[in-house]
C-alpha cells in the first residue's frame, strides 16, 4: 500500500481487492461506462456499504433520476434508502431536470446554488462520501458548456478541500472508445473506473477495469463482474486470489477403495481432481462415491449438478448404495441442481461461494463443467474455473470436477484443454471396444505432487457401485481411441523387449 | 386589471453576478411591471433548504412564481429582451 495516497474501502465486493485497498481517501473518482452498465449501483452502492459497514454516512446528488425513481429502483438490492434518510445517514440532493419548465439563460451565472446545497446535506449527515450521478445530465440542461466546465472543476475543489471522497458517475457512448461523452468528466478526476457491458457470443458480460489511480497502485485489465439482487454490484478478482494458497498433504478418500490406492492413497484435501469421460462412463458414480466417501468419515459436502435433475440424481444415488435425501436431512449433504442457461455464470460464481460460505462443506462436486462450458465463451469459462479452483483452495476444500469428451472412444475434452493446467489431479474414465463389446477403463493421468499407477484399469458398473479390476494388459491405443489388440504371443514378446 | 407578478431570486452571497441580477432585475421591473410587483431575495447561502426545495442548481436565478406558467431564468439578468420573453411580458414601444 502506498504510504501518501491513503484509501478508503467502498465495501463493493471484490472491488477492493481489484483496487488494492479501495479507491484514494479525499479524492474524485470518475466511474464511467455506456447506459445500463450499472453506474447508479456503484455510486449508491459505494453511499450503502459506507453506512453499513463502516459507519460512514453519504449524499447522493442526482443529475438523472429523480429521488423517489432512485429509492424504489434501489429498493431491489435491500438497501433501505427511506430509512437512512430517517436516521440522518443517507441525504439527497436533488439537481435532476424539471420537466415541463421552460428556462431561459440571460447572462453570466454559476453552481453556487448546487455547491451550497451540497455542502449544506454533507454538514446535516456528516457525510465522508459523496455520489453524484450522472454529470453528463448536467449538460442538456444549460446551454453554455464553458461555464459547466469551469463549474465542475469549483465543484471537485470543493470536495477536495473537505476531504471528502467522491464517486461521480458519467455516460459514455462506446465500450471501446472515449472515456466519457463530454470529455471533460474525466479531467475532473484524478481517478477513473470504467464499466463495461458488452456482448460476446450472444452472452452479456459485465466487467470492470481500473483505468487510472493517480499516484497509487491497482490491478490492471477488466475483471468480471454481477448485479445481485439483495446485494448489488460484486466484483470476482480473479488474479489476486490466485497462488496464495498453501497446499496440504493430508489424504481424503475418493469414496473408492482402489482408486484411492491409484491415487497413492487418495486424493489430497485441498486438491482439484478433474474426471474426463464421455456420456455414460461412470462420472457421475464418481461423484457419487466421492460425496459417499465424505458422508461415511463425517464429511459435509456440497454437490452442485447442472445436467440432471434431484430425483434422477438421488434415484441413481439410492441405486448405488446411497441414501442423499437421508443424508440431506442429517445436514451433511446440500445438492443444487440448476440449469446453467437459467444464469450467468458470474452469477452461478456467486451462488456457489455463497452455498460454500453458508453451509461449510469440506467436499465439493460440480458435474459437469462440460454443462457450464457449452453457456458461456472459452474466456469467461476459464474465468469462472479459475475463480471457483482459488476460491476452494483458499477454503481448503477438496473439488471434483467432471467433464463430458465429445466422443466415445478416446478424446479430450474442450473442458479438459481450457482447464487441465489448474487442476492438481486428472482421472480418465474411457470406453474400451473389445472383441464386439464396449468395456470400460480407468486412469489417474495425473497426480500432482505424489506417485500414482499409471496402467489402464478395467471396471465395471454394477447395483454395487463401480468395481475396478485388472488392467487392459493386451489393448493398445485406448487413449488415442484407435484400440488394437495383441495376442498373448505379441503381448509377451514385447514385454519381453523392455525387460 | 393585469395580474401581479411574483418574482423570487436566488443568490448566493454579495457577489458582483447576485448585485447586477439585483440591479438588473429592479430595473426590468420598474419598468414594465410598475407597481405590479413583489420581489423576494433569496441568499441560498443563509437558506439552503429553501434552493433544495425548489431545486435550484445554478445562481443568479429568476423564479416567477406568479402569473403562471412558472418559470425559471437563469443568469445576471443582463439580457433584457430574454427575460422579458421569459417573464411574458411584451415591451412598450417607445
Amino acid at each position: 500500500m502506498n504510504r501518501f495516497v491513503k484509501k478508503l474501502e467502498t465495501g463493493i465486493t471484490g472491488f477492493d481487492e481489484i483496487a488494492n485497498g479501495g479507491i484514494p481517501t479525499g479524492r474524485t473518482t470518475l466511474v464511467s461506462g455506456t447506459s445500463g452498465s450499472g453506474k447508479t449501483v456503484f455510486a449508491a452502492q459505494f453511499l450503502a456499504e459506507g453506512i453499513r459497514h463502516k459507519n460512514q454516512n453519504g449524499v447522493f446528488v442526482t443529475f438523472e433520476e429523480p429521488t423517489e425513481d432512485i429509492r424504489n429502483n434501489l429498493a431491489s438490492m435491500d438497501w433501505d434508502i427511506k430509512k437512512w434518510e430517517e436516521e440522518k445517514k443517507w441525504a439527497f440532493v436533488d439537481a435532476s431536470p424539471h420537466p415541463g419548465q421552460e428556462t431561459f439563460e440571460t447572462g453570466e451565472y454559476d453552481f453556487g446554488a448546487l455547491l451550497a446545497r451540497i455542502e449544506n446535506a454533507i454538514k446535516k449527515v456528516s457525510a465522508k462520501r459523496v455520489s453524484l450521478d450522472s454529470l453528463g445530465a448536467i449538460f442538456s440542461q444549460f446551454e453554455n458548456s464553458g461555464i459547466i466546465r469551469r463549474e465542475l472543476f469549483r465543484l471537485a475543489y470543493g470536495f477536495k478541500s473537505m476531504g471528502i471522497t467522491v464517486i461521480m458517475t458519467a455516460e459514455r457512448l462506446e465500450e471501446y472508445g472515449d472515456i466519457a461523452r463530454h470529455g471533460v468528466e474525466e479531467f475532473v478526476s484524478d481517478n477513473v473506473v470504467i464499466l463495461r457491458n458488452t456482448l460476446e457470443a450472444e452472452k452479456r458480460r459485465r466487467t470492470v477495469e481500473i483505468l487510472k489511480f493517480r499516484g497509487t497502485t491497482h490491478h490492471k485489465g477488466e475483471y468480471p463482474f454481477t448485479i445481485m439482487p439483495g446485494e448489488g454490484i460484486v466484483a470476482i478478482p480473479i488474479s489476486s486470489i490466485e497462488l496464495k494458497q498453501s497446499s496440504s498433504d493430508l489424504r481424503i478418500t475418493s469414496g473408492s477403495e482402489v482408486l484411492d490406492r491409484m491415487c497413492g492413497g487418495g486424493f489430497f484435501r485441498d486438491s482439484i481432481i478433474l474426471v474426463s469421460g464421455a456420456t455414460g462412463t461412470g462420472k457421475t458414480l464418481t461423484v457419487t462415491q466421492f460425496i459417499g466417501g465424505g458422508m461415511r468419515n463425517g464429511e459435509k459436502c456440497v454437490l452442485f449438478a447442472y445436467e440432471e435433475s434431484r430425483e434422477q440424481l438421488f434415484r441413481n444415488a439410492r441405486g448405488w448404495g446411497f441414501d442423499f435425501e437421508e443424508m440431506e436431512k442429517k445436514g451433511y449433504l446440500k445438492v443444487i441442481c440448476q440449469y446453467p442457461e437459467t444464469a450467468g455464470l458470474e452469477d452461478l460464481l456467486i451462488n456457489i461461494r455463497h452455498t460454500i460460505e453458508e453451509f461449510g462443506p469440506s467436499r465439493v462436486a460440480v458435474d459437469s463443467l462440460s454443462a457450464l462450458e457449452r453457456c458461456s465463451t472459452a474466456k469467461g469459462f476459464r474465468e469462472f474455473v479459475i475463480s471457483v479452483t482459488s476460491y476452494l483452495k483458499m477454503k481448503e476444500i477438496a473439488g471434483l470436477f467432471t467433464a463430458t469428451t465429445p466422443t466415445l472412444m478416446g478424446g479430450t475434452s474442450v473442458t479438459e484443454a481450457h482447464i487441465s493446467t489448474i487442476t492438481d489431479s486428472i482421472i480418465l474414465l474411457r470406453y474400451v471396444e473389445m472383441l464386439g463389446e464396449m468395456r470400460r477403463g480407468i486412469t489417474v493421468l495425473k497426480m500432482r505432487g505424489s506417485m500414482h499407477e499409471k496402467e489402464i484399469l478395467e471396471f465395471n458398473i454394477d447395483s454395487g457401485g463401480m468395481h475396478i479390476g485388472k488392467p487392459f494388459r493386451n489393448v493398445m491405443g485406448i487413449l488415442s481411441g484407435q484400440v488394437q489388440h495383441l495376442d498373448e504371443e505379441e503381448y509377451k514378446r514385447m514385454s519381453d523387449m523392455f525387460k | 386589471m393585469d395580474a401581479k407578478f411574483v418574482l423570487k431570486l436566488y443568490i448566493t452571497g454579495n457577489t458582483p453576478k447576485s448585485e447586477k441580477a439585483i440591479k438588473n432585475l429592479r430595473q426590468i421591473s420598474e419598468e414594465e411591471l410598475k407597481n405590479k410587483y413583489e420581489i423576494k431575495i433569496v441568499d441560498v447561502l443563509e437558506n439552503p433548504q429553501l434552493a433544495e426545495d425548489e431545486k435550484i442548481i445554478a445562481t443568479p436565478t429568476l423564479i416567477k412564481e406568479l402569473p403562471p406558467p412558472l418559470r425559471r431564468i437563469i443568469g445576471d439578468l443582463s439580457d433584457t429582451d430574454k427575460v422579458l420573453l421569459g417573464l411574458d411580458i411584451q415591451k412598450k414601444i417607445g
